[in-house]
Order: structure tokens, then sequence, then C-alpha cells
């Protein structure tokens, strides 16, 4: 885990200097937002000519999901309250899959608090190391670097394409991200896109309803 | 300036969701519906932003090299290939594409 995590701070940082954002900025990211996908969407959109807040947006609504980590994880560790908003930070996929798999409070305490703390050093330093590979080497793209970050969102997608609910929404997310993408401001495609999510669920809960309707008709 | 209103903006909002989760009594995200929207969101997005990444240009539609470096990412995750490898399939395609005029 800490490969990938490594590979994917390295990837961000070189992606980010190569969107334009200062070393600074990167490493600001990294230290303050620390959610991958969040950062990857946040300077690919930026890179794309986004407004700050429609870039942000994107980024919050993918860090969305760690609110429902964090409301597994505050059942799992009962933290006091005070130290909720130290703990809040390191959040995350990996932390919560670690914390998750533990036996016992305690070694999920631990848990928690190894891998939060190992994963949070590690991801700032190998974003740091991005950012200055990718000042040094210059021209990021002839080296295929900006097909890292779509990479990188890919392997996170794959292993949640289950079942033909989540096929259907990536499949219409895709047409609404790339079909919007030419009539509407930058960054602004991909929050539509989002509410494919809500119109597959919607267009679900419809037909079960039908479906419930004939059952009831039948008798 | 104007990325530092979108690194703060960010910065923030992912840090409210975060501790939101810890805060939160469990109910209101307890329910089915919400459960699902929140599974599903990221799916969404990671699908267009995937997309978007690929094959566009400012504004423009376009296929060139990144395609085939996504290509071959794709196939390295059917082969259930390691993280490291997909993303370096994704790199290493690419700049081979690029590199032969693609």
């Amino acid at each position: 885990m800490g490969i990938a995590v490594g590979l994917s701070g390295f990837a961000f940082g070189v992606t980010s200097a190569g969107s334009g954002l200062t070393l600074l900025q990167t490493c600001a990211l990294s230290l303050l937002v620390f959610t991958g996908a969040s950062q990857f969407a946040l300077v690919g959109a930026l890179a794309a000519g986004g407004g700050a807040f429609t870039a942000a947006a994107g980024a919050f609504f993918l860090g969305v999901r760690n609110a429902f980590y964090g409301l597994r994880l505050s059942q799992l560790l009962a933290l006091p309250r005070a130290v909720r908003p130290f703990a809040a930070q390191w959040v995350i996929d990996e932390t919560t899959a670690v914390a998750l798999a533990q036996p016992g409070r305690r070694s999920a305490r631990l848990g928690f608090l190894v891998t939060g703390l190992s994963l949070y050093v590690l991801w700032n330093l190998t974003t740091l190391l991005g950012a200055l590979g990718a000042e040094a080497i210059g021209d990021t793209d002839a080296w295929g670097l900006d097909a890292a970050g779509p990479a990188v969102f890919l392997a996170l997608l794959a292993p949640m394409l289950r079942t033909g609910t989540e096929r259907t929404v990536a499949g219409l997310a895709v047409l609404l991200g790339l079909g919007l993408l030419p009539v509407l401001p930058a960054g602004v495609p991909v929050l539509v896109a989002a509410l494919a999510a809500p119109a597959v669920l919607w267009a679900q809960g419809r037909r079960h309803a039908a479906r419930g309707d004939a059952a009831e008709g039948e008798r | 300036m104007n990325i530092w209103i979108a690194i703060a903006a960010t910065a923030v909002g992912c840090y409210a969701v975060k501790l939101a989760g810890l805060l939160v009594p469990a109910g209101v995200l307890e329910r089915p519906v919400v459960r699902r929207l929140a599974a599903l969101l990221p799916v969404a997005l990671l699908a267009a932003l995937t997309a978007q990444q690929t094959f566009s240009d400012g504004q423009a539609l376009v296929v060139d090299a990144r395609a085939a470096g996504l290509a071959a990412a794709a196939v390295a995750l059917i082969l259930r290939a390691p993280f490291l490898i997909v993303v370096a399939a994704a790199v290493a395609v690419t700049a081979g594409v690029r590199a032969l005029g693609g």
C-alpha cells in the first residue's frame, strides 16, 4: 500500500507541477487537502482553465466519500470529541481500510494512527519529490506524464465497477463529461456528469416502483 | 491568486466533510439512499474525469497519445496488474507513441 501511495504522491507532484502550479501550491495541496483523487481533480480542472470554485466543487464532491468513512470510523474508534478535529485529516480510503480490518478497538486505533501518520508523511514527501522532479525534467508531456492522472483515476475507478448500476453511471458520466466539454465553461461538465449518479438511482427507483405496481396488478 | 483560492476552498471543503463524518450522529448518513448516492458519486466523477483528461485539449475533444496510454492502463487493470504497473504502462505508452510522432 505504501508503494502505491508513494507513487500516487509522486505522480501528483509531477501532474500538479505540469499543470502550472508552483512548488509551494503543490505541497500546500498535499498538506492541507490530503485526499488524492480530489487533488488530481483540482489541478486537472485548473489546468483546463476552470474557475477556482468550479474546480474546487469537483474536488469537494470527490471528497464527500470521506464523510462516510468518518462515520464508520467514529463508531469503530470511539474517539473523544476533542481528538476528532485532529484525527479528521487522516480519514481517507487507506486508513479506513486498515482500521476496519483490525479485530479490536485498540488495534483499530493503532492501525488508524500508524497508517495515517506514515501515509501523511509519505504522501507529502513524494509530492515534493514529484514536483521537484517535474521542474528538473522540464517538458513533462514528452515523458507521457500527463497520462498519469487519468491512469490513476482509472485505477481507482476499476474496482468500483462491480455491478451494472456502477457501469451505467460511469458510462453516462463519460457521455455527459465529454459531450458537454465543448459547450460549457471548463470544470462545469464534470459537475453535470456527477448528476449521472442521482439520475441512475432515480431511474432504478422508478423501475422498482413500476415492477411493484405490476406485481400488485397481477394479484 | 486564483489558484490559492481554489486550494483554500478545496482544503476547507475536504476537511469539513472528513470531520462531519466523525461528528454527525450516525442516523443522518445511514439512510440507504444517501449511502447509495455516496457510493455512486465517485464512480460518476472518476469516469468523467478519466475521459476528459484523456480526450480533451482545453475545450476541444481530441484523440492523441494519451488514448493509447489509457488503453494500456486498461489492459493492465484487466490483467490485474498492481497499481504501479498500471500507471507506468500509461506513462510509458503515451511517451512511446509521442516519440514515434503520434
